[in-house]
């Protein structure tokens, strides 16, 4: 069965992003969604293409976002927690089986074949 | 230290301000913070140098278009000019109009009224000050004009002698462009096959039309170099010559010489000094037509003529004007000295509207009528706006409650301002446009009472702009009063119900309404001084008999030639009771004379009387009266050399038996034979001036006693037709003396009509303004008044008590009215020598009348409220 893309195509950077955000144990915001972006990829990103990307997921529907208490460490500024909206963990799972069904569809000996 | 410290440990100040600067603000906060933390991360693991490297780029690297771009936001970022709320008072305003129509019709009516006016007045002084700007060189312009003095007094004038001309070419010429000789504007014959008409224009030198810059639609600026040559505005050639080609056609001018028509100009504009000019013949031809004028034995003597210049680009005109002022004397013979004869340029700007002049002095002129009428626009327009303030403050209690509610669910005072402002300029903008309406009805009338041709500037975008300025001026004044009054109120106190306007409150109202009856009352007083001016004027003696009295002017001598043969048919035909000829109408002095002398006279007197050359049945034709002596007789051979003095020459004279005394008149001696009452010839407001009359040699003007037995027209009909027979070559033109003396008070009629006007209009304004205060007021104590009803009051006792208040205003008014009106019409007066008393029946007259009407629009209100029903008043609640 093939499976008709109707949502909004999510770019590599963006689907990263959206997996940091989901893989948080803790509450995630800017600081730390970059630091493990970083810490993941072994890439090194700026911290504004992290924001550009958070708000616009969050402008998409896949993200929601609210503040925080104020912090002492921040210069008293509040933090933008961000959590996977519904539509959002949708968009990860059927990425997921896009991939899992493609994964499954590779003729077996051909990756050993690329990997020698 | 330690703050020291902090400071060095913290982000850079200059990147902090960029970003709060640029990053929009829904996100800056938790942005600008993530940063910070990990700034104060890196302080301890790569150093503060390190770390505010890594913020800096970190931080500009967000100056992106994304995180500069403001989110929309769902309110106006300035609260007093939102769409919505700028719709919303609009509505509510039209609203509030349509509720309450008659107080909508008396506001909008009102300010249309004031605002006519005033547009109506600006438009007159727009046309009054620029008169005469349709001549190109209007500021290189100027008027010959001399100062004279006699016996003491120093009398102003712009007729100048003959030879001036070629002097002030000859030893000034490098500062003139041009110097131009000119007649007055004189009636001529201009006859073309059998069309014949008596048109008025011109004798002037051939570089006129140049200096004048006339608007040449056929035919060029050098058409008057010729002496047979003639140039013709539109509308004359379009009389003459209907829809065909004038130029190069030969016309006949006074029945007497062959002229070719070498130009046709565009009519001058009525508010030119030239409008009058509707040909312009050149001056060479006047000069063949007065041999006499190069042969004069002292051509410097009689100042006969205008003299026009304009000046080079570069000359001074008060330098010029200073440089010439000795060029009469230096040419007058020794014994004219004496009236030190200062000649000046009149520049063209300052000819009609800066022309009189007094001892050698200029002290105004018309100008004077463009600052009075200029106020009395501005004052009531002012009444309008007031009219407007108090109808909108009386009516604040009935709007309080929707600004409380307003203010209790968030509105600033700013947006209540605006509110305010809203509405005036909605009804200011309906004003503007009933206005208009308004000023296209008068307008007609207008112009005929003020002697205007004056036009709603319609194409002229600076009319429509000044009109809407001025529109959103009066929206401003006028509801400025309100937007500040009604938007001050306390939501809380309003809302409650127990909202009373302080005692204080209706003050400023009241001081609105006593400035209103003051200007009307001023006006008012002013206008009827005005009307006695003029009675008084009109009731002095005029010493003859203007009734049924026609004058005729002859420009050829057929008539005078046949003269007892056109007398003697009209007598037979019963047409006239008498006929005369003379040399000045009865209603004008055309000459003046210093050549008198008589026995005992102060050889240091100057010496200026009008004469008038008469024929022997003048005195009967006018019907002079004798104070002693006799009229000129046939009976007598030798009154060919009599004269007939008036009174006040008489007494001039000094002489006490005038008749039998011997007047030496240029070496000849005339004998006095009677003395007349005075005429007034010049202005009724002016002193009469000795005046001397003797037998015609050949007078220009034909006086008529039409037969009080027949009707005039017959009479006329009658006297064209023997006119016609012998003098085929005029058209018959006469004028009535009685019109031609109206014409003396043109001038003060016209203010008089033009205040009346005004007047009539502040007080209406005024009235309507008052009826509407007094019907919200009667509202307003609606309640009261039933109790007062309840408790035994009667009609007149609620009447007395409402109209008290506004009869006390008015007396206010009057008491501040009185002096000002008599300050400012004394001073009004003192330009005439002869003027009325400013009585004490006048202000009474006037006070009396206002109070009267005062009463009349209040009491309507008044004894409406005071006739209620108590029951209905009291259970309305």
């Amino acid at each position: 069965m093939i499976l008709v893309m109707k949502r909004t195509f999510l770019g590599e950077f963006e689907e990263v992003v959206l997996l940091v955000v989901a893989a948080c144990t803790e509450q995630a915001y800017g600081v730390t969604i970059w630091e493990s972006i970083q810490r993941y990829t072994g890439r090194t990103v700026t911290m504004s293409a992290v924001h550009a990307t958070l708000y616009r997921l969050e402008d998409k529907g896949f993200l929601s976002s609210e503040m925080g208490g104020a912090t002492a460490e921040r210069g008293g500024r509040r933090k933008r927690f961000f959590k996977v909206t519904a539509y959002g963990s949708k968009a990860l799972l059927e990425i997921q089986q896009i991939r899992q069904e493609l994964w499954q569809a590779i003729p077996s000996g051909r990756l050993q074949l690329i990997q020698s | 230290m330690k703050d020291q410290n902090e400071n060095i440990k913290a982000p850079p100040k200059w990147v902090d301000l960029i970003l709060e600067k640029c990053i929009a603000p829904h996100l800056l906060e938790d942005l600008q913070g993530d940063l910070y933390e990990v700034f104060y991360n890196n302080l301890t693991t790569v150093g503060v140098a390190k770390a505010k490297w890594k913020y800096t780029l970190s931080a500009l690297m967000h100056l992106t278009p994304y995180f500069l771009k403001r989110r929309a936001s769902n309110y106006s970022s300035s609260p007093l000019f939102s769409y919505d709320m700028l719709k919303n008072y609009f509505k509510i305003a039209f609203r509030t109009l349509a509720k309450n129509k008659g107080y909508s019709f008396i506001n909008i009516v009102g300010l249309a009224m004031g605002m006519g006016v005033a547009m109506l007045i600006g438009l007159w002084i727009y046309d009054e000050i620029s008169y005469d700007k349709y001549h190109k060189n209007y500021d290189r312009i100027a008027q010959i004009m001399q100062h004279q003095t006699r016996n003491g007094e120093i009398g102003t004038q712009t007729s100048a002698p003959y030879p001036l001309a070629s002097e002030l070419r000859s030893k000034y010429g490098s500062d003139f462009k041009h110097v131009i000789l000119s007649t007055w504007t004189n009636e001529h014959i201009l006859t073309y096959g059998d069309k014949k008409f008596t048109k008025t224009g011109n004798n002037m030198e051939s570089s006129a039309p140049e200096m004048l810059t006339l608007k040449m639609l056929k035919g060029t600026w050098a058409g008057l170099k010729d002496p047979y040559s003639i140039m013709l505005s539109e509308s004359v050639a379009k009389t003459l010559f209907g829809d065909a080609d004038a130029m190069d056609q030969v016309i006949k001018m006074d029945n007497q010489y062959n002229v070719k028509v070498t130009g046709v100009y565009e009519d001058l504009p009525y508010n030119s000094t030239f409008r009058q000019m509707t040909f312009l013949a050149p001056w060479s031809l006047y000069e063949i037509s007065q041999p006499g004028l190069k042969t004069m034995e002292d051509p410097w003597r009689p100042n006969n003529f205008q003299i026009f210049v304009q000046l080079t680009d570069h000359a001074d005109i008060d330098k010029v004007s200073a440089k010439i002022k000795d060029v009469k004397k230096k040419n007058i013979r020794q014994e004219q000295l004496k009236f030190n004869p200062d000649v000046f340029l009149n520049p063209m700007s300052k000819w009609y509207l800066y022309s009189t002049f007094k001892n050698g002095h200029r002290i105004g002129g018309r100008i004077e009528n463009v600052w009075l009428f200029g106020m009395i626009g501005a004052f009531v327009l002012l009444l309008a706006c007031i009219n407007f303030m108090n109808l909108s403050t009386a009516r604040s209690e009935k709007r309080s409650r929707e600004v409380g509610i307003r203010k209790a669910v968030g509105s600033l005072r700013g947006q209540l301002v605006t509110q305010f402002f809203s509405e005036s300029l909605l009804v200011a903008g309906f004003a503007f446009i009933v206005a208009v309406f308004l000023v296209m009805l008068i307008m007609p009338y207008f112009n005929d009472v003020a002697d205007k041709k004056l036009a709603m500037l319609w194409t002229n975008p600076v009319f429509w702009l000044l009109g809407i300025c001025f529109s959103i001026l009066t929206a401003i004044i006028a509801g400025s009063y309100p937007a500040i009054y009604l938007s001050s109120f306390q939501p809380i106190k309003v809302l409650k119900g127990a909202y009373k306007a302080g005692r204080f409150a209706a003050v400023p109202r009241k001081a609105l309404v006593v400035v209103q009856f003051t200007v009307s009352i001023v006006l008012i007083i002013g206008t009827i001084v005005v009307f006695r001016q003029i009675q008084f004027a009109k009731n002095r003696p005029v010493g003859y008999n203007r009734d049924g009295l026609l004058t005729i002017s002859l420009s050829t001598p057929d008539i005078h030639n046949h003269f007892e043969a056109v007398r003697n048919e009209l007598l037979e035909s019963k047409a006239i009771a008498e006929m005369a000829e003379s040399s000045s109408p009865p209603t004008n002095s055309w000459s003046s004379t210093s050549g008198l002398d008589w026995k005992g006279k102060d050889p240091s007197l100057s010496v200026d009387f009008q004469y008038n050359e008469v024929s022997h049945q003048y005195g009967k034709t006018i019907g002079w009266q004798f104070m002693g002596g006799r009229d000129f007789s046939k009976d007598f051979a030798t009154d060919s050399s009599a004269v007939i003095l008036n009174e006040t020459a008489a007494k001039f004279m000094g002489l006490k038996d005038p008749v039998g005394e011997t007047v030496t008149w240029f070496t000849i001696p005339y004998k006095v034979i009677g003395v007349v009452k005075d005429m007034i010839i010049d202005s009724p407001y002016e002193p009469n001036r000795p005046l001397i009359y003797n037998l015609a040699k050949d007078p220009g003007i034909i006086n008529i006693k039409i037969n009080p037995g027949i009707s005039t027209s017959a009479a006329l009909a009658k006297i064209e037709a023997v006119f016609k027979k012998y003098n085929p070559g005029s058209p018959f033109q006469y004028h009535f003396t009685d019109e031609d003396y109206a014409r003396k008070f043109y001038d003060e009629v016209r203010i008089a009509k033009l205040t009346t006007f005004f007047s009539i209009l502040a007080v209406m304004i005024s009235c309507l303004g008052l009826f509407g205060v007094a019907s919200f007021i009667a509202e307003q104590r609606t309640k009261e008044i039933g109790v007062r009803k309840v408790l035994g009051a009667t009609i007149v006792n609620v009447w007395g008590m409402l109209s008290g208040d506004f009869v006390f205003l008015v007396l206010l008014a009057f008491i501040i009215a009185t002096p000002v009106s008599y300050y400012f019409l004394h001073n009004w007066l003192q330009k005439y020598e002869y003027k009325t008393e400013i009585s004490w029946w006048i202000f009474a007259v006037t006070g009396l009348g206002t109070l009267l009407i005062t009463l009349l629009t209040v009491s309507f209100q008044a004894i409406k409220a005071a006739m209620m029903n108590p029951i209905k008043s009291l259970r309305s609640e």
